[in-house]
This record gives structure tokens, C-alpha cells and sequence, in this order.
């Protein structure tokens, strides 16, 4: 009797989770139509075709879109295409293009509030004003997509993925370029971002604000306006990122302010006007990463304690380190530096002479900029050459004690 | 004056201190690249030694020719050959040497490892070519000091304060006056005074070639939407030949009232 009951159970779910297919030749011509009819557990199936539909909207209900080969839904610039209030929902394989722009509203390509425990994959969003908008919402995986626009300046653009007030989100594989902020997190938590490139757009490849307990790692930042700026958060952990070609008057691989108990670990940044501006950022790791070719590797200005840099390799930046103040509390250890000019006796790998990072062109740099015509002559090497042997102006105990005589790095 | 030329340019080749000159970049451009494959990289580490080597032999190998020279050259005046297709003569072939040890003494090793195949032959040849402007203008300038001066102690002081003046000396009387005028917008002032030293005008020409160009960018439009452009580049090259042109106009004007 009890298996029986099972059994009848079991089987009436399998009919309630049916499937609605939508195309143009169906008896449900429109998404919006099939969602109506729809049940918890059912999927939707999109065929291949133009839906021009905006305000699809989904409240309280667990359904699954799924795109087949690629249908495209147009949202004809107008508002939100599709708008999700609801639990266990997954949108997937869908193209969606032609978000319109609003100075007061935000319209995206897909909304998600206040729901938890949802998928969004392989989706395409084409010149969007926000790709993935998503609030109050928890436990969602956004996975492979590709969002990209055209984004002319900071007022009238939106972000790629938008997250609000949301936690233990998972944001993978996706590819996003050419909006205001590729992604962009304000109060998210406990959420990992992995393996996916922001590249191309006006203001930042990542940018987030009081999210704690983050972790970042394998993503590529690129060409970004300002490239990725990070800001009043706490115990985030940033591993085996890349950041590359920000090269512009204001321009960062990465810009700290008031990070908190932070670690930095294995990430790369290559060629950047600033390869990190640390701005009230205290008790921070950075460890085994890789500063080349950029203008500054690191840019210190103000209100830095207890950072500990190990392990890093500098290589061929123009200036290792720019420091504003006489006062240090951070510690350089253990770091190869490609200026460095000592020697190794004992052949312990480990230098004999430390090394300043701060040279006295950078100190002066950082007071008078116009001085920056002059990098690279010879006056100016030879005035670091002698503030090298006698320091004055740069603080005494901003050494690396044991430079590495070989990179950390191949 | 070709013949002229041709002897000045013969004589410097087959003298010592070209080969030396020569097989010195040749061995340089070998060890760079030796030491790091990577031609991008070794375009810097030259370009630091450009800008200060080839101005600091062109001085004194101008000064040197001139007065080693003088008594052939006073031979040569009193034939009938006017004065300054002598001096012309033998500036350009000078000049012309020393560049053609520059040029070859660089550009085997480079074409060697793989010039052509790499980007980094636009940078290259900037180099090359502010390099043969740094030669030209270099002995001229020494070539007009010698001119002046009889006395070939002197003459050798005074070439050698000349090149430091503007390969060190220019660069701190700069820096000082941009930290004492820290109050004021220096972007103009200090666009200008780079461009009135050749030195600093090649490095700064150089440097805008590679990826420090958007470091510079840091110090104001002024000098991004300037030095940035193609219009930039255009004056910059300008200025150079300028800074050959001048000397070589003072050179003849001196020669017509020179008394030998």
C-alpha cells in the first residue's frame, strides 16, 4: 500500500511538470502567453524565431526557460524584457537584445528580485542597458553568458551583471564587455566570481562596495575605462585574476580603498598606468603576484597599515612603489624586484643588501606631476642613484629586507 | 664638397675610432639581446643609452676631427674651393659615419634576432632615426665650439660642458624651476622646455613610442593631445632638424669672417 502511494505520487509529479513549447507555428505563439499557463515545475520551450516581447513577468512560479537554438527576443528598446519574482527558476539558451535606456529607471534584459535557488545560463544579452539586474535575491548561478553593448558614456549606461542585496551567488564563465561596469555587486555576500572576462567597458571591469566575505578568482579584467575598482569591504580574497592594458590618465588594475583583512594572491597585472592604488586599505596579504611593465606597480596614498607584501615579482614597472608619507607600517618581504642591483654571497637566493622600492623621482613625481617629462634621463638617474646611497626624503624603514635574487614566477 | 665628403667620410672610416664606435654598438646590440630575447625590451635599455652616448661621441668626435684636421684643411684653403663646401664637407662626412656605425652596428644584431618579424621595428627605426639626428646635431654644435675656439684645450672644455649642460645640467635646472613653480600650471612650460633640448626632445619622443606614452598622459591633456598625435611627431621632427639646421647656418656665417 505504502509503495503504492509512492508510486501514485511520484507519478502525478511527472504529469504536473509538463512542457509548453512556444514558436511561431505552435498554438502558443508568445512567452508571455506560455508563462501564463504555466505551473510550477513546467518548462517552457523557445524555439528558434524573433519574439518581440518586453515585460515578461514571472511571480511565484518555478518554471524553466529553455531556448532552443538560440531564439532571439526583442525587447525593441522599450523596458525590462523578462522580470522573475520567484524560486527554483532557470532561464537558459536564450539571446536577448534591445534594452531600452531610462535616465530613472533600470531597465535590464532580466530581473530577478527577492528569489532564491535559480539558474541563468548560455543566455546572450545584446546592446543592453543592464544585462543581469538582480536584488534581494540568494543561491542563484549565473553561468556562461555573454552580455555586451555599446555604452558611449557613464550617465546613460547600465551594468553588465548588477547585483543588489544578494548572497552565496555564484557568477561563472560569463563574458561581458562594452558597459558602464562589467560587474558590479553593492551589499553581496559570501558569493564567488570565477573565470569570467569584463573587458571594454567605460568605467570598471568590477567594481563592488560593502561586499564582504567574497571571493575572486581566474578572471580577466581588460581595456577597462578605469579598470576594476573595490571599495569598503571586508575579508575578500582575490586569487589568479588578471588585469591588464588600463592604460589612461586615471586608470587602475586595481583600486583598493578601504579594504579590510584582505588577500591578494597570484594575480597578474600587466602593463596598467597603476598596477594597484591602495587607498585606507589595512591588514592586507599580497602574495606571489606579478606587477609587469606597468607605469607604478603600487600606488600608496595615505592611511595604509599592516599590509604585507610576499613573494611579489616586480618587474621592469617604471616606478616599483610610490609612497606619500614618512610613516610606514607595511612590510615588503621576500619580494624580487627587477631594479634591484645587490648581491647574493652566501647563495641563499636571498640578496645581502635590501632594497628601497621608492626612489626618490617617484617621491617627487608624486608631489609635482609635470616632473614625470623627465623619467628616464640621466639627471634623474643619477639623483636616484644618490638618494639610493644616502636616503632623505623617502622613509627609512620601506625596505625589502631580503630581496629575491630570482622571480618567484617563470 | 662631394669630394670633399667622400674624403672626410673615407679617412673617419678607415680610422680606428670608427671601428671602435662600431664594433662597440655591435657588441651592445648582441649582449641586450642575448641577455633578454624579448626586442621590445632592449629597445628601452638602448634608447637610455642613445640619448646620452651618441650626443657625448658626436661631440667629441666632431671636436677631435677639427682640430686633427686643421692643418689639411688649412692646406685646403688655399686652394680654389670656397670655405664652406670644405667645412660642409667634412661635417656631413662625420656626421654621416658616425650614423653609419650607429645604424649598422644596431641594426645587424636586431636584424639578426628577428627584426622583422617583430613589432617592435617601428620603435626601432625611431631610434635609429633620433639617433642619426642626435649625431648630425651633436657635431655640428661641437663642430661651431671649435670653430670658435683655437685653442684646442679649451675647445675640448668647452664641447664637453655643452654636452653636459644638455644631457644632465638642462634636465636639473628643469626640475628645479617645475618644484619651485609647483603653485603654477607648468603643462606649457614644461611641453616647451622639452622640446628646446634635443636630448630631452628624443627621449621624450622615444618614450611616447612605447608603453609609457599613457604615463605621460598622467601629467596633463596638454601634453597627451600634443606629443599623442601624429602632429606631435611631425613638429617634434621639425625641432630636429632645426636644432641641425641653425648650427649649420652659425657654422657658415662663422667660416665667411674666420680669420685662418
Amino acid at each position: 500500500m505504502k509503495y503504492l502511494v509512492l508510486i501514485f505520487v511520484l507519478f502525478s509529479f511527472e504529469i504536473q511538470a509538463s512542457t509548453i513549447t512556444v514558436c511561431k507555428s505552435c498554438k502558443i505563439k508568445t512567452i508571455k502567453e506560455a508563462v501564463s499557463l504555466s505551473k510550477d515545475g513546467d518548462s517552457i520551450l523557445i524555439k528558434k524565431g524573433i519574439y518581440k516581447e518586453q515585460s515578461i513577468i514571472i511571480i511565484n512560479k518555478s518554471i524553466h526557460l529553455i531556448g532552443e537554438n538560440n531564439p532571439i527576443i526583442d525587447g525593441e528598446f522599450k523596458e525590462t524584457i523578462i522580470k522573475v519574482t520567484a524560486n527554483n527558476f532557470s532561464i537558459e539558451g536564450l539571446t536577448l537584445i534591445n534594452v531600452g535606456q531610462s535616465y530613472t529607471k533600470d531597465f535590464a534584459a532580466i530581473l530577478v528580485s527577492r528569489s532564491k535557488h535559480f539558474v541563468l545560463k548560455n543566455n546572450t544579452l545584446k546592446n543592453v542597458f543592464f544585462g543581469f539586474l538582480i536584488e534581494k535575491s540568494h543561491y542563484g548561478t549565473i553561468l556562461n553568458n555573454k552580455v555586451s553593448s555599446h555604452a558611449e558614456n557613464e550617465a546613460n549606461s547600465g551594468n553588465g551583471i548588477h547585483m543588489w542585496h544578494c548572497s552565496h551567488m555564484k557568477v561563472e564563465n560569463n563574458k561581458v564587455s562594452g558597459l558602464r561596469d562589467g560587474i558590479y555587486f553593492e551589499f553581496v555576500k559570501n558569493s564567488t566570481i570565477s573565470n569570467n572576462i569584463s573587458e571594454n567597458n567605460i568605467r570598471y571591469g568590477l567594481h563592488f562596495m560593502f561586499s564582504n566575505n567574497n571571493t575572486y578568482f581566474k578572471n580577466e579584467f581588460k581595456h577597462n575605462g578605469a579598470g576594476v575598482a573595490v571599495m569598503f569591504s571586508k575579508y575578500i580574497i582575490m586569487r589568479e585574476n588578471v588585469f591588464h592594458y588600463n592604460w589612461g590618465m586615471a586608470s587602475y588594475g586595481l583600486l583598493l580603498k578601504e579594504i579590510y583583512d584582505a588577500q591578494i594572491e597570484n594575480n597578474t597585472f600587466e602593463q596598467n598606468t597603476i598596477g594597484i592604488n591602495v587607498e585606507n586599505c589595512s591588514r592586507i596579504d599580497y602574495t606571489k603576484n606579478k606587477f609587469i611593465r606597468n607605469g607604478w606597480a603600487l600606488k600608496f596614498s595615505g592611511g595604509c597599515y599592516k599590509n604585507i607584501f610576499k613573494q611579489n615579482d616586480f618587474l621592469y614597472n617604471a616606478f616599483d612603489l610610490s609612497y606619500n608619507s614618512q610613516l610606514n607600517s607595511n612590510r615588503f618581504e621576500n619580494n624580487y624586484w627587477s631594479d634591484y642591483t645587490g648581491y647574493d654571497l652566501n647563495k641563499d637566493g636571498i640578496g645581502d643588501v635590501p632594497y628601497r622600492p621608492v626612489k626618490l623621482f617617484s617621491y617627487i613625481v608624486n608631489r609635482t606631476p609635470e616632473a614625470l617629462v623627465l623619467l628616464r634621463s640621466l639627471f634623474v638617474e643619477i639623483i636616484n642613484f644618490s638618494e639610493k646611497v644616502a636616503p632623505v626624503f623617502t622613509p627609512d624603514n620601506l625596505i625589502d629586507k631580503k630581496p629575491l635574487m630570482k622571480k618567484v614566477h617563470d | 664638397m662631394l669630394k670633399i665628403l667622400k674624403y672626410s667620410f673615407f679617412d673617419l672610416m678607415r680610422s680606428r675610432w670608427s671601428y671602435v664606435y662600431f664594433i662597440f654598438y655591435l657588441a651592445l646590440g648582441f649582449v641586450l639581446l642575448f641577455l633578454n630575447n624579448d626586442l621590445n625590451k632592449a629597445v628601452i635599455t638602448l634608447m637610455n643609452i642613445i640619448i646620452v652616448l651618441t650626443p657625448l661621441i658626436g661631440t667629441i668626435f666632431g671636436v677631435m676631427y677639427y682640430y686633427n684636421s686643421k692643418e689639411f684643411t688649412e692646406l685646403l684653403l688655399a686652394q680654389p674651393i670656397k670655405r664652406n663646401t670644405i667645412f660642409m664637407g667634412q661635417y656631413v662626412g662625420i656626421a654621416l659615419s658616425l650614423t653609419l656605425s650607429l645604424v649598422l652596428g644596431l641594426g645587424i644584431p636586431f636584424v639578426l634576432y628577428g627584426l622583422f618579424r617583430s613589432t617592435a621595428i617601428f620603435d626601432f627605426s625611431l631610434l635609429l632615426v633620433v639617433g642619426s639626428f642626435l649625431n648630425f646635431i651633436f657635431v655640428a654644435l661641437s663642430y661651431n665650439i671649435a670653430l670658435s675656439t683655437d685653442n684646442k684645450i679649451k675647445g675640448f672644455g668647452y664641447a664637453i660642458l655643452m654636452w653636459l649642460f644638455l644631457a644632465v645640467i638642462y634636465d636639473g635646472i628643469f626640475l628645479i624651476s617645475l618644484l619651485l613653480f609647483n603653485d603654477y600650471p607648468l603643462d606649457k612650460f614644461s611641453l616647451i622646455a622639452t622640446m628646446l633640448n634635443p636630448i630631452d626632445l628624443s627621449r621624450i619622443l622615444i618614450l611616447l613610442k612605447l608603453d609609457i606614452s599613457a604615463l605621460l598622459g598622467y601629467t596633463g591633456a596638454v601634453f597627451r593631445s600634443f606629443f599623442g598625435t601624429s602632429l606631435g611627431m611631425v613638429v617634434s621632427l621639425l625641432l630636429l632638424s632645426l636644432w641641425v639646421i641653425l648650427p649649420v647656418f652659425r657654422m657658415n656665417r662663422k667660416l665667411r669672417k674666420k680669420d685662418f
